[in-house]
């Protein structure tokens, strides 16, 4: 059946909410991390137990995105209640069935224990992990098979995109998203609103909308686990964008290490097609918008906007000279709006509840929540969001549950190889944009890494310097020479063999790098260094100077004494 | 199009129209720019970044390449400063890494003007030198040359390189321009002799 117009849809949300009325859900995460840890497995032998019982009209097991706390995987959610279960195995299958679904009764080894009151919780938002985050863009996770458009028009899905097409004019949407005050979520935190702007005020035509969901830094994961599991919620906003900008077409960049998150992209696309939310006539409004999935190469510097878009040309992915900015002059040399997965998933959200809500969250310069991949040394690894404003102190310690094995904290890496070091006198800076910028870490990536006393930062330093040198695209001198020499250099230095004078030739090239580099990844490719210079040179100096690894992570040094 | 516009130059001031370069713009005011990737009548590449120039607009100074940065009216730009002098030098440093001290043309040139030495951050590193430094040249020209380029990149990062495709080696019209406008001498003959090391080695089998 097609939509065709606003009441349709919402006949049709009526239509599928009675259908599951009486439905019983099993929702098990099968993100990344849980499959890694044998997701598959329990979904499989659930779905035996359901067969053998008799209640596949009456019980549904839902294969969902990632659903957070990745490190107590495989994760499942029993609905109504929202029973949360944690390490799930396969042999457990039988006893939820039988117990939980059946009865209503609660498996304890299955239930979270609370570390400090050995209490057993069995609601989600009394885990800790759960209490402090504010979960926007990742509370429907659970509620949606990704595979499957009808449960994503059932909670609501695509009425932000009805809502834009027939109670509001371009221009209104565009006034809508510029209040809320949304900022891109991809690093470099542009206000969206007036990139929009540019792009629509743009002379040329036609316009291009496009999503980067190119993350490369390594230790972030957050566009792919929401691409995962909620690609229909991009989609829309990408729908509502481009009615705003007055595009027509847009392209959805996917590097092709993320398999999953480009299948369901592929197919969310194509169910939009089919029911009308993309094509001619969306909605029976006469519009016509049509978007495409381009899968690419994987390289880092794709996400840079210059490179993705040569990329969707079919030419190699490299940086371009970008003093005309992409929004005026960028895919196929025309108007190109370019944001990240997480800012395209806000705009339904701001379109629905308007930006009066949209701003009541967050802090005075950074509205809204954001997802970060918490991982390194930390007790919780996992997807976690939370209201701008919340301290990394917060983010550690109550979500994380602090350094894992009771280690001592060193340092908390954020931004990947672009990004820098907060120590921990430092904690206390709230995620914030230009509280992130004040601290030198210039971007607020999609990661946020624990590190704790037995990391060397010299030697993290060096991989950062490494894998940029293989990542960059070897285009401008500064970066690619600059980089190879930072490397070697540093490599030196946790061999042993470093030299006095090897700081200040550190200091030149990134001077040289920052100052003179062609494209972001090779002026940010100093911000590890530099800030590690900054507040480890101590470190620095027992490597060189003494011969030692006060981590005991480098071979050829000493350790501690 | 055809609009005047003016911008100050090395406090010059200087007019030009709209859609030119900085760097055009100054070799329009008789400002010297280095350049090492960059050749009159291809599109600006941005690659060697020792055209680099301190702008000033609206308060903010930043660092920009001329060869590709668009002249503004009411831009002042400063194209000597012991800072732009000193990141000059390190660029030209750099490219000592790959390419090596042996290198001769405008590669040369520049470092003697810049006091650069190019040993200091190649003594670090050891690789053989290629007398490249990947400007890019002589690919672009190529393309231009014979429509279907006879040489191009490979690799990415610090293993990027240019070669000689061998299933293209046939393309090859001997027109010898890459070897005009090669900016460090490597090229010093084309056609039957190509002095690339690895498609040297392709074509004689060894690899």
């Amino acid at each position: 059946m097609k939509v065709m117009s606003p009441k349709d849809l919402e006949k049709l949300r009526k239509e599928l909410l009675e259908r599951r009325k009486h439905k019983q859900v099993i929702a098990v995460c099968v993100g990344t991390g849980c499959v890694a840890l044998g997701a598959q497995k329990v979904v499989e032998a659930i779905k035996d137990e359901v067969k053998k019982h008799g209640l596949e009209g009456v019980v549904e097991v839902r294969e969902t995105g990632c659903l957070g706390m990745c490190e107590l995987g495989p994760m499942l959610l029993c609905f109504p209640d929202e029973i949360p279960y944690f390490r799930v195995k396969p042999d457990d299958a039988s006893e939820i069935i039988s117990k939980t679904i059946m009865k209503g009764e609660l498996i304890e080894r299955l239930l979270y224990r609370d570390p400090i009151t050995r209490e057993l919780v069995s609601k989600v938002e009394e885990i800790p992990f759960y209490k402090y985050q504010l979960r926007l863009l990742l509370e429907n996770n659970a509620k949606i098979d990704p595979r499957k458009i009808e449960d994503y028009i059932a909670i609501g899905g695509y009425s932000a995109l009805a809502k834009a097409l027939f109670q509001m004019t371009p221009e209104q949407v565009l006034e809508e998203v510029k209040d809320s005050n949304l900022r891109g979520r991809g690093g470099g935190g542009f206000p969206t609103g007036r990139k929009w702007e540019t792009c629509r005020n743009a002379p040329g035509k036609p316009k291009y909308a496009l999503v980067n969901c190119s993350e490369g830094d390594p230790a972030a994961f957050k566009d792919r686990a929401l691409m995962e599991a909620n690609p229909h919620a991009i989609l829309e906003g990408l729908i509502i964008g481009m009615y705003a900008m007055g595009a027509r077409e847009g392209f959805v960049y996917v590097r092709n290490e993320y398999p999953l998150a480009a299948e369901h992209m592929e197919l969310a696309v194509k169910q939009a097609e089919k029911i009308g939310f993309l094509g001619e006539d969306v909605m029976g409004s006469g519009l016509s918008f049509r978007v495409g999935v381009h899968r690419g190469g994987g390289m880092f510097v794709s996400g840079e906007s210059t490179a993705l878009m040569s990329g969707i040309e079919g030419k190699i992915g490299e940086p371009r000279p970008k003093y005309i900015h992409t929004t005026v002059r960028g895919l196929y040399e025309k108007p190109t709006n370019l944001n990240n997965v997480e800012t395209w998933m806000n705009v339904p959200l701001i379109i629905s509840n308007g930006a009066g809500w949209f701003k009541k969250i967050g802090t005075e310069g950074s509205k809204g929540t954001k997802v970060f991949s918490l991982v390194g040394k930390v007790s919780n690894v996992g997807l976690v969001e939370v209201p701008m404003g919340t301290t990394l102190k917060d983010m550690v310690y109550k979500i994380g549950d602090g350094v894992k094995n009771g280690k001592r904290l060193k340092a908390v890496q954020v931004g990947g190889p672009g990004g820098g070091f907060i120590t921990e006198e430092m904690l206390n800076i709230p995620v914030d944009f230009d509280e992130m910028v004040k601290a030198g870490t210039s971007m607020v990536l999609g990661s946020v890494v624990v590190l704790d006393e037995d990391t060397c930062i010299v030697d993290l330093t060096r991989y950062f310097a490494e894998f940029l040198s293989e990542e960059s695209c070897g285009k401008c001198i500064p970066c690619r020479e600059g980089l190879r020499v930072l490397s070697k250099i540093l490599n030196d230095i946790c061999e042993g063999k470093g030299k006095e004078e090897d700081i200040v030739m550190i200091e030149d090239i990134a001077e040289a790098m920052k100052e003179a580099s062609l494209c972001a990844l090779g002026s940010t490719a100093v911000n590890p260094v530099l800030l590690s210079l900054k507040y480890f040179r101590d470190e620095y100096e027992a490597h060189i100077k003494i011969k030692r690894c006060p981590a005991k992570v480098c071979k050829n040094l000493k350790g501690e004494n | 199009m055809g609009k005047t516009i003016v911008l100050k130059i090395d406090d010059k001031e200087v007019k030009v129209k709209e859609g030119m370069t900085i760097l055009e713009a100054a070799k329009r005011a008789g400002v010297e720019i280095p350049t090492l990737c960059y050749l009159e009548g291809l599109e600006p590449y941005g690659a060697c970044r020792v055209c680099s120039v301190e702008i000033e607009r609206r308060g903010r100074s930043r660092i920009v390449a001329a060869c590709c940065y668009p002249a503004e009216e009411g831009l002042k730009v400063v194209t000597r400063s012991p800072k732009i002098d000193k990141i000059r030098k390190t660029i030209i440093e750099l490219a000592g890494v790959m390419a090596g001290e042996d290198v001769a043309g405008e590669t040369r040139a520049l470092a003697s003007e810049y006091h650069a030495d190019l040993s200091r951050f190649r003594a670090r590193v050891s690789m053989e030198p290629t007398k490249c430094i990947l400007c890019g040249i002589c690919v672009r020209r190529c393309i231009e040359a014979t429509w279907d380029s006879a040489i191009g990149f490979i690799g990415r990062g610090v293993n990027r390189r240019v070669v000689l495709y061998p299933e293209r080696a046939g393309t090859c019209a001997i027109c010898n321009y890459c070897q005009r406008v090669c900016p460090t001498g490597r090229i010093s003959s084309t056609g039957p002799d190509p002095p690339f090391p690895h498609v040297d080695d392709v074509l004689s089998g060894r690899k």
